[in-house]
C-alpha cells in the first residue's frame, strides 16, 4: 500500500436487495491508524458497509479498496487471502460452537499452517490481553456474553491484522461490561495502531474511543487532555441514514450540530 | 480526515408497488433457475476443491464417524429386517409353486441391485442430511460461516467437500453390511419359517449374483451418496430466517434428497440394465 493512501476507501458504493437500495452511493475512507464509528439506526446498513469491506459482500456499483487494493471485482480465491489481513469482530462472537476457547483463537493461526510451538504462547499472549487466559478450555456456551465477545477480539487479533472491523461490540450488554469491551478495543487500536471501522448504535461508545487513550506506561485508560489528543488515534464519525452517510466529522462537530436527527443520538 | 462535516437529507419513503401475476410468475421462474445454479456450483466445488489445497482430512475422518459409524445400528437394524420381510413376502409365493429354494436367489438380487442401496440411502438421507443441513444451517444463522469466510476459509472446502467425501466413502460401505445383514436377515426368516436349509439359502444368494448386479447396486449408492450430502450442504448453507429456517432447511433436506434418492433410482436402474444387457 502506498504511503498516505486510505486503508480502507468506499466510492459510491451501492447496494440492494430483493427489499430495495439499502446502500445508496456510500463514499468514505478511513486512514491508517483511524477509528471510523459508524453511527445509525438499526437497519441503515452499517453491519452491510463493514462486510463489504471485508470483502463478505460484493456491491451492485462503486469501488471499495482495501490495502490499496480494489476489492468488489476480485474473484473469492484472492478475498480470501485479502480477509488474513482483516479482523471481524461479529456481533454475537460468532464463535465457533464446537470449538474451545483455544482452539477458537488458534483456528487462523491453525489455517495458516503455524507451527504448533508458536500457537501454544500466541492463543495465551491473546487470551491474556483480552484477560480471559483461564478460559481456554471452556467451550463458547459457557461463556457469558461478554467473554464471548471478548474471545471474538481475541480471534481477531491473534494473527496482528491491521484492519479490524467491530460490528456492534457493545450490543445488548450491560453498560460495565460495554465498557471493558470499549476499552479492550482502545488497547487494541493504541498498542498495535490497528485501523479500525466500528458499527454501533451506542454514541457514547464513539466518544469513549475518541477522547480516551490507552498509556502503555502505567497500563491504564486514560481521558485525553487538549494536548495529548493532538498526537493520540484519529476518531470520526459517520452517521448514516436511509443507505447514505447524513453525517461525517470529528466528535467535537457533531457534539456542536444543530441537527435535530444529530440530535436524538445525543440524548 | 474530514474537519467540516457534511450533511445529506434523507430519502423520501415510497410505497412499495403491487407485483403483476406475470412479475410474480417471472420472480419464481428466476428463483428456481438460481437455485438450480447455486445448487450446481456448489456440487461442482465440492467434488474439483480435491484437485487442490487446502484439504481437509481430519475434518472427512471426523464426517465420516459421524456419517459411517453413526448411520450403522440403524442400517444393521433395518438391513436385518427388511431381508427378514422380503424372505417371509416372497416365500410364501414361491411355497405355492414349490420353489421355495427359490427365495434366497430373489432376496439377494432384490438387497444387492435395489433394496439395499436404495433402503440404505433413505435411512443415511433421514439422518444424516437433516444433520448436514441443521448443522451448517446453524453456523449460518450464528454468523459462523461468515467468521470462516472472514478468517480467509473457505466454507465450500471446509465444510462441503469433506461431507461429500465422507458421505461418497461410507454409504457404498454401508450398503454392503446392510445387504450383507439383510441376507444374514433373510437366512434366519427362511430357516424359521420355510424351512429351507441355511447353507442352501445362502448358497443360491451368492450364486445368482454377477458382476452386473454388484456394479448396479455400487453405482447407485455413489449417486445416492452424493446427493445425500449436496442436498444437506445447499439447503444447510442457503438457510433464510434464523432457527425457524433451520428447521425449514432441515425438513427440506431430507424431502428433496429422498425425492431425489428415488427419481434417480428409476433412472439408474434403467441405465444399469442397458449397460448390464450391452457389456456384461
Amino acid at each position: 500500500m502506498a504511503t498516505g493512501q486510505p486503508s480502507i476507501e468506499f466510492k459510491d458504493v451501492r447496494l440492494g436487495f430483493s427489499e430495495g437500495e439499502i446502500l445508496r452511493g456510500v463514499t468514505f475512507s478511513a486512514q491508517e491508524r483511524e477509528t471510523v464509528i459508524l453511527l445509525g439506526e438499526t437497519g441503515t446498513g452499517k453491519t452491510l458497509l463493514l462486510k463489504l469491506a471485508s470483502g463478505l459482500l460484493r456491491p451492485d456499483s462503486g469501488s471499495i479498496r482495501v490495502l490499496g487494493k480494489n476489492i468488489s471485482g476480485i474473484p473469492e480465491s484472492e478475498l480470501l487471502e485479502m480477509r488474513r489481513q482483516i479482523g471481524f469482530v461479529f456481533q454475537e462472537g460468532a464463535l465457533f460452537d464446537s470449538l474451545t476457547v483455544g482452539e477458537n483463537v488458534a483456528y487462523r493461526l491453525r489455517e495458516d499452517a503455524v507451527d504448533e510451538v508458536e500457537i501454544e504462547p500466541r492463543i495465551k499472549e491473546v487470551l491474556r490481553f483480552v484477560e480471559l487466559a483461564h478460559t481456554t478450555d471452556l467451550l463458547p456456551s459457557e461463556l457469558s456474553g461478554g467473554m464471548r465477545r471478548r474471545v471474538a477480539i481475541a480471534r481477531a487479533l491473534v494473527s496482528r491484522p491491521p484492519i479490524v472491523l467491530y460490528d456492534s461490540p457493545t450490543a445488548g450488554l450491560d453498560p460495565i461490561t460495554s465498557q471493558a469491551i470499549i476499552s479492550l478495543i482502545l488497547r487494541l487500536r493504541d498498542v498495535y495502531g490497528v485501523t479500525a471501522l466500528l458499527a454501533t448504535h451506542r454514541l457514547q461508545d464513539g466518544f469513549a474511543l475518541a477522547n480516551f487513550h490507552f498509556d502503555p506506561q502505567s497500563r491504564k485508560v486514560r481521558r485525553d487532555s487538549s494536548l495529548e489528543l493532538s498526537h493520540a488515534a484519529p476518531t470520526r464519525f459517520l452517521v448514516l441514514r436511509a443507505g447514505e452517510i447524513y453525517f461525517e466529522g470529528t466528535p467535537d462537530a457533531l457534539m456542536k450540530s444543530p441537527d435535530p436527527y444529530l440530535q436524538r443520538f445525543l440524548i | 480526515m474530514a474537519d467540516t462535516p457534511i450533511q445529506a437529507a434523507p430519502h423520501e419513503a415510497r410505497a412499495p408497488e403491487v407485483p403483476s401475476v406475470a412479475e410474480v410468475l417471472q420472480d419464481l421462474a428466476k428463483t428456481s433457475i438460481l437455485k438450480v445454479q447455486n445448487y450446481s456450483k456448489l456440487s461442482y466445488h465440492s467434488i474439483t476443491n480435491l484437485a487442490t489445497g487446502p484439504r481437509y482430512a481430519q475434518d472427512t475422518l471426523d464426517q465420516m464417524d459421524d456419517i459411517g459409524v453413526g448411520s450403522l445400528p440403524i442400517v444393521l437394524l433395518s438391513g436385518f429386517f427388511i431381508g427378514a420381510v422380503m424372505v417371509l413376502q416372497t416365500g410364501t409365493q414361491f411355497e405355492r409353486f414349490g420353489q421355495a429354494s427359490l427365495t434366497g436367489d430373489i432376496v439377494s438380487l432384490a438387497l444387492v441391485r435395489e433394496l439395499g442401496p436404495s433402503i440404505t440411502g433413505l435411512l443415511v438421507a433421514g439422518r444424516c442430511s437433516s444433520g448436514i443441513a441443521s448443522e451448517l444451517g446453524s453456523m449460518v444463522v450464528t454468523e459462523q460461516v461468515d467468521a470462516m469466510r472472514a478468517m480467509g476459509t473457505d466454507p465450500s472446502r471446509k465444510l462441503v467437500t469433506p461431507r461429500v467425501l465422507a458421505t461418497l466413502i461410507t454409504l457404498p460401505l454401508l450398503t454392503t453390511i446392510s445387504v450383507f445383514v439383510g441376507l444374514l436377515g433373510g437366512m434366519v426368516a427362511s430357516v424359521l419359517s420355510l424351512r429351507i436349509n441355511a447353507t442352501t439359502f445362502w448358497e443360491r444368494a451368492i450364486k445368482i449374483l454377477e458382476f452386473s448386479d454388484i456394479m448396479q447396486g455400487f453405482s447407485k449408492t455413489v449417486v445416492f451418496a452424493f446427493l445425500i450430502a449436496t442436498v444437506g450442504c445447499y439447503q444447510g448453507l442457503n438457510v433464510r430466517g434464523g432457527t425457524q429456517g433451520v428447521g425449514r432447511a432441515t425438513t427440506q433436506a431430507v424431502v428433496v434428497a429422498s425425492v431425489l434418492i428415488i427419481i434417480s433410482d428409476t433412472f439408474l436402474t434403467k441405465v444399469a440394465l442397458y449397460l448390464a444387457d450391452k457389456f456384461f
